[in-house]
């Protein structure tokens, strides 16, 4: 990875940017109580914050379908999915805490639509098929996404990073293994599988980011060995994977373009509707307003039981000075 | 980790699902476990109790799902749905069991799926709406409480299935009463507003109490084989641990039960149990030729 030097902040002092440059060069974690750039600090709280956040978000297309599962092992299973992501949002928010922010106002941010979250969650989950797709696909790219990052140069979030990529690879498998259930059973189970890889496939292939051309941050990111991989390699490993997996499926994935490259060794695939994602982050997707307001609702209505604690825990801290 | 090993592995053969994550720890827990009916214990009357031990969790755990994406807090989430799927657990063992003993071999789906709201045997209070958190915890307090002396005693049952799932989910309900507990001292003596709406949800809770005691007689003919428990053997140890609670919370001391009546155990029920089951049945009876 190359080490360009960093541009320090005003005022930094150059022998703590010169030990955090090698620190970098080196492979090195860095820790909370380490010097930092502003820079890297401010793009970390964001990157976790987000993650976390669609985390929480993502809790909701399928936690629709919690109390109407078809069977009381798939109810058991995505019940106990849902539940993980709620532990993925803690565990990431914690990691965000380091870096010196607060829950709270995160929390905040993300109700005051002030943060984003993946724009993947912005699309509905009409059937439960989408369940599986969502296991599959979507959590299929999370995981491309965010193996890389247990490499990632700052501790507590490659830390974070290990746990939720085991625990992403098992909700992945029960996505595909509920989709190879349905394949196996009715010509209208099979027909509702083809449908929802047909709404998601896209959206999918948009969890990775805009084309490279158009991430600016991305070798900046790249640089403080916060970022491994670009967003087009990313995409490009996604579907090179997914190809044999829908074929033994039996579904077919809606790109005509998409074909083997023998020349490349890789897929050839076509192009994402990036006007769409752009819509879509920009907060106009289907559920945008959605998701966000009824986060906004359970936080609100819970205001009382968190100022109750708060008052308890006050009490009892008197009780006992 | 090689994480993308993890996901090319997708397309590997498993065996069986012995290797996923969920839904196999549940048959695990009566591994081993005679499942021949006792001496002289009716089957059929058998397969009724473990319906109404099964409904009182499905019923409660759909109600508790609600909370998910919609909590105060996103410890009490996880909280919630923890106790949620304790409950399916459990639900699911206690219907399997219904069915072996029954002798049609009906699985956990059939009785979840396709029995009308007549044909369900959980207390009211499990179908009553959500509400608010404090009556969440108010009705997790009382169940939790209630459930957990019976199923202390049912460890000792005589069928050897029901005293394995009993001995199983002593723990679990431990766990949720002290749950319960921990939020109802929070909200009684946390703000003079929570206070209000802890007390007015025990309140609300407290006239579905009385048929928690009530003795069916069918629980009464298994009681005296030692296959079931009394409900009303447990009234005064679950009035004490009520008290306590509630007084440690700064709230009124519980009245006396209401007057023990069969209800839900008998098919009568609530208006409100028939669009829980409705939303839980939907998609299974949507399609009825399908594999899930």
């Amino acid at each position: 990875m190359p080490t360009t030097a960093q541009e320090a902040p005003p005022g930094a002092d150059e022998a703590l940017q010169a030990e955090f440059d090698a620190r970098i060069a080196a492979n090195q974690r860095v820790e909370p109580r380490d010097w930092m750039p502003e820079a890297y600090r401010r793009t970390l709280v964001r990157q976790v914050s987000q993650h976390a956040h669609s985390e929480i978000i993502g809790m909701q297309p399928e936690g629709d379908w919690i109390a109407s599962a078809p069977s009381l092992r798939r109810k058991a299973i995505l019940l106990a999915k849902v539940q993980d992501e709620a532990g993925h949002g803690l565990y990431l928010y914690a990691a965000a805490e380091t870096l010196g922010v607060d829950r709270n106002d995160l929390t905040e941010r993300l109700i005051e639509g002030r943060q984003k979250y993946s724009s993947i969650f912005n699309y509905p989950s009409l059937s439960y098929a989408d369940v599986g797709v969502i296991g599959w696909l979507v959590d299929g790219a999370a995981i491309c996404n965010q193996v890389p990052l247990c490499r990632t140069s700052f501790g507590p979030y490659a830390r974070a990073m290990v746990r939720i990529c085991k625990e992403e690879s098992f909700h992945q498998r029960q996505g595909y293994e509920l989709l190879m259930r349905m394949m196996e059973g009715t010509e209208g189970q099979r027909r509702m599988v083809q449908d929802a890889v047909d709404r998601w496939w896209w959206p999918s292939l948009m969890m990775f980011g805009p084309p490279d051309a158009d991430s600016p941050n991305t070798r900046q990111s790249m640089t403080w060995g916060i970022k491994i991989d670009t967003n087009d390699d990313l995409r490009q490993r996604f579907v090179d994977m997914t190809v044999p997996q829908a074929e033994k499926l039996g579904v077919t994935l809606p790109d005509p373009e998409l074909v083997w490259n023998p020349e490349r060794g890789q897929h050839d695939f076509g192009t994402p509707d990036w006007d769409e994602l752009k819509r879509v982050i920009k907060g106009d997707g289907p559920k945008n307003a959605e998701r966000v307001s009824r986060r906004r609702a359970a936080h609100e209505k819970g205001a009382w039981v968190r100022e109750a604690a708060t008052a308890y825990a006050r009490k009892q801290q008197e009780a006992t000075v | 980790m090689s994480g993308e090993n993890i996901f090319t592995g997708l397309t590997e053969e498993h065996d069986g699902d012995a290797r996923w994550a969920f839904g196999t720890g549940f048959t695990e827990a009566l591994a081993g476990v005679d499942t021949t009916l006792p001496a002289g214990v009716d089957g059929a009357d058998l397969a009724v109790y473990c319906q109404m031990l099964g409904d009182d969790a499905l019923v409660q755990s759909q109600r508790l799902v609600q909370w998910v994406t919609d909590a105060p807090e996103l410890e009490e989430e996880v909280a919630l749905a923890n106790i949620a799927l304790d409950l399916l657990g459990q639900a699911r063992l206690l219907l399997a069991r219904a069915g072996q003993a029954d002798g049609t071999g009906r699985d956990e789906d059939a009785f979840a799926y396709h029995r009308d709201p007549a044909q369900f045997r959980n207390v009211r209070l499990t179908e009553a709406p959500r509400g608010d958190f404090a009556h969440a915890v108010a009705t997790l307090l009382v169940l939790s409480s209630w459930r957990l002396a019976l199923f202390t005693r049912l460890a000792d049952s005589a069928d050897p299935v029901v005293a394995a799932i009993a001995a199983k989910g002593v723990n679990e309900l431990a766990y949720h009463r002290e749950y319960a507990v921990a939020w109802t001292l929070r909200l009684g003596d946390g703000t003079p507003y929570s206070h209000e709406r802890m007390a007015a949800a025990i309140a609300d809770v407290w006239p579905l109490t009385g048929e928690l005691l009530a003795t069916h007689p069918l629980e009464a003919a298994l009681a005296a084989q030692g296959v079931a428990v009394d409900p009303a053997s447990v009234r005064d140890e679950v009035h004490d641990v009520l008290t306590r609670v509630l007084t440690a919370a700064t709230l009124p001391a519980p009245e006396a039960f209401p007057r023990p009546v069969v209800a839900g155990r008998d098919g009568e029920h609530s208006e409100h149990l028939a669009p829980l089951l409705e939303e839980l049945q939907s998609v299974a009876r949507e399609h009825p030729e399908a594999t899930w």
